[in-house]
């Protein structure tokens, strides 16, 4: 077997063997609501972060905007399920089209943005990323769609100019968002969306196409003069990542009943966290990412037994991950030890 | 390397595992009334989160004192949210977990529209101190004890017409905020009928909450007397030093998020002198349950209680007197408990800090009289 198949094939196996072993802890009735509750964030966390990965650490260019393209993805999602919910009652293929859309939105303003921001060196993606979380936060707070028995009425700014009758409802409200979604999100489906982006996103890296990438990202000069179309691969890599994180944002659009685009939950702060998943669980491996999410999501929920304490603690946890993950003299002492392990294995052996 | 990392990935997993079952919940009849709260008790709504709880709490320490709810004492369990839907189900999760019968929360709307889906489902009785959109009590299970955002601008409007505190009025809101926007449009739609003219609407957002002078000239320019400002407090000092440094001094005139100003930090509390919020609650108020509330609340907590921690304290009350009309006991079901309680909401009428005779429609949204209150001195007064 190639070592990249192996490697895929641990990935996938790693993340079935969680759902199942999840599941059967589920059917045993040992799983606490607050943890099943959490279930559903942890993949749409997991989602993004290999998403953005593929930015980072792939393509190494910077993306501080994910929570931009989550938005996108839960919004485009969750208006697509509440226009057909009237029309359509199976709830799998509600979401499936929801998704559809979502993923699509997401990758076409991945598109828009890459056309003139990956032709540039440097660090302009971060920029313009960053800007277009903010932006598209705010576009969102200011649309107005409603329904009444006329049809749809829409109004950008101003919500005044949509006078309602007697049946009307709103479908999406300015700052006060989408409400009433259904919550169709569930574990399985986490789950199933994390395995085909893995296998997606590691038949990506592993191709012509994932080294022609990863080339870029080691010598730009290089790749271009074997002829790689630079901004081809970088705006394939990027789209396919922005895409991604839409996929997450249609999951948590139908995970919580209602969707608002705040600060806290599709500001740049998110875009960080993202970021943070990356960095956490070492750019350029999905398995990581997928680890690094489901910790930083489930450890504040742990530590609600502390109160107060847990944003410190939160804190200095993060921080001594991050450090023993990634320190040069932590790992220069992992290494040691690990030496000395095998060497009291090969002890052993002659003994 | 790589045994190391083997090692560390199985760690991990077990770990999780063990979190996981760690806190798998007892359930079944207990011989206490669980009530959980929701609120923010860190983040930038804090004030709002811990106002409510502790409110909540000195009624439960109340009611177990006198002998608890049907002779059941109370337990009370406070989680944060820190105003977030997210959070705001988990913290709900959590206190499933613990076996909350009865829900005091969630103390800000948007995590109150997430979370109200949830104890629909699970028949968890829930009565909210001040989540105030209209869509928050859509399930039957679900009440509020404080007014609609609705209600609170139409009622402010009606008030500065009949009061005549002004003929030219401005409007800031919040455009990026639910809450804000909810009650400028009411404020809009009512003051069509009212004796004033709105001369200045103007909108900020969230990123941009710091800076005011735009805002506050055109008011100026426009010769407003009055300033309706529906948003939170925090943004309000803002204003309320900005418009003194620029030297315009209109009424300004807030609703229930204006309350709590004076405990702002670093704000001079001399700039909130007669400012106008429309609250059901002062904390001067004569009466002796207003009193009473106010000097423990002083003592436990040491600061005057904001309109909040009356509705925490009421939200306990009502859930005591709804138990007690239905004559229920704790060991009962969520299920036979929601139900039962969600009946007797309607029949109910109860006296607290935030309103005499407050009663209840199906539909789960309060009815009382709606009261205004001048800051003097450095303390909110009545205004009669």
């Amino acid at each position: 077997m190639k070592k990249t198949t192996k490697q895929t094939l641990i990935t996938l196996g790693m993340v079935l063997a969680c759902y199942a072993v999840v599941e059967i802890l589920m059917a045993l009735g040992l799983v606490s609501s607050l943890m099943k509750g959490v279930l559903v964030p942890v993949c749409i966390y997991s989602l993004c972060a290999i998403g953005l990965n593929i930015c980072v650490g792939y393509l190494g260019e910077l993306s501080l905007g994910h929570a931009g393209f989550m938005c996108v993805g839960a919004f485009s999602g969750a208006l697509c399920t509440k226009f057909l919910e009237g029309f359509i009652h199976n709830k799998a293929i509600l979401f499936i089209i929801a998704l559809f859309v979502g993923v699509c939105m997401a990758a076409l303003f991945g598109f828009l943005i890459g056309i003139p921001v990956l032709r540039l060196n440097g660090d302009y993606l971060a920029i313009v990323t960053l800007a277009f979380g903010e932006i598209i936060k705010n576009i969102i707070n200011n649309i107005y769609i409603a329904k009444d028995g006329s049809g749809y009425r829409f109004a950008f700014i101003n919500s005044k100019t949509i006078e309602l009758g007697e049946e009307g409802t709103w479908i999406l409200n300015g700052p006060q968002g989408i409400s009433k979604i259904p919550r169709i999100s569930n574990f399985t489906i986490g789950i199933v969306l994390i395995l085909i982006v893995l296998v997606i996103s590691y038949n990506l890296v592993n191709s012509r196409t994932g080294r022609a990438i990863m080339s870029i990202r080691d010598n730009r000069i290089a790749a271009e003069s074997i002829g790689i179309n630079v901004t081809k691969y970088k705006m394939l890599a990027f789209v396919i990542s922005a895409a991604i994180a839409g996929a997450g944002g249609v999951l948590y659009a139908h995970n919580l009943s209602t969707i608002t685009a705040t600060p806290t939950n599709f500001g740049y702060n998110m875009s960080i966290m993202i970021l943070v998943f990356v960095v956490l669980g070492g750019m350029g491996s999905f398995r990581g990412s997928i680890i690094a999410a489901a910790l930083l999501t489930l450890l504040p929920e742990m530590l609600r037994g502390l109160s107060d304490y847990r944003m410190l603690i939160y804190s200095i946890v993060l921080i001594a991950m991050m450090l023993f993950n990634w320190a040069p003299k932590s790992r220069e002492w992992r290494d040691m030890m690990v030496e000395k392990f095998k060497e009291k294995r090969l002890k052993k052996e002659v003994d | 390397m790589k045994v190391m990392k083997k090692v560390l990935a199985v760690a991990l997993m077990a770990a999780m595992v063990v979190s996981m079952t760690a806190c798998g919940g007892a359930k079944g009849g207990s011989s206490t009334w669980k009530i959980g709260g929701i609120g923010p008790l860190t983040g930038g709504a804090a004030l709002y989160g811990n106002a409510a709880l502790n409110g909540a709490q000195i009624a439960v320490d109340e009611i177990n004192e006198a002998g608890g709810i049907n002779g059941y004492k109370i337990e009370f369990k406070a989680e944060d949210d820190q105003h977030d839907a997210e959070k705001s189900v988990n913290a709900y999760n959590s206190l499933k977990d613990w076996g909350m019968q009865a829900l005091c929360g969630t103390v800000t709307t948007t995590p109150c529209l997430a979370v109200a889906e949830l104890s629909a489902e699970d028949n968890i009785f829930e009565v909210t101190p001040s989540a105030s959109n209209p869509d928050v009590v859509s399930h039957d299970n679900c009440f509020q004890v404080c007014f609609t955002d609705p209600n609170q601008g139409s009622a402010s409007a009606k008030y500065i017409g009949e009061k005549k505190l002004a003929s030219k009025v401005a409007v800031i809101y919040n455009s990026s905020d639910s809450y804000s926007q909810g009650v400028e449009e009411t404020f809009v739609k009512e003051a069509a009928n009212q004796s004033f003219e709105i001369v200045v609407e103007t909108a900020f957002t969230d990123d941009s909450k710091t800076d005011f002078s735009t805002q506050l000239q055109q008011c100026q320019d426009a010769g407003a007397e009055l300033v309706f400002c529906p948003f939170y407090y925090e943004v309000a000092a803002v204003i309320l030093t900005q418009a003194d440094q620029m030297g315009y001094k209109p009424i300004f005139f807030g609703v229930d998020g204006m309350d709590g100003i004076l405990g702002v930090e670093n704000f001079d509390t001399k700039l909130a002198e007669g400012v106008y919020l429309l609250t059901p609650f002062a904390a001067d108020a004569t009466d002796e349950r207003t009193q009473k509330f106010v000097k423990t609340y002083q003592d436990k907590y040491g600061e005057t209680p904001i309109q909040f921690a009356a509705d925490g304290y009421d939200v306990i009350y009502v859930i005591k007197a709804a138990a007690e009309k239905a004559n229920l006991k704790p060991d009962q079901t969520n299920e036979e408990l929601c139900k039962a309680l969600s009946q007797a909401m309607t029949q109910v009428s109860v006296d607290g800090l935030t309103g005499n005779g407050m009663t209840w429609a199906a539909s789960g949204e309060v009815s009382k009289a709606p009261m205004a209150v001048i800051i003097k001195d450095g303390v909110y007064v009545s205004v009669e």
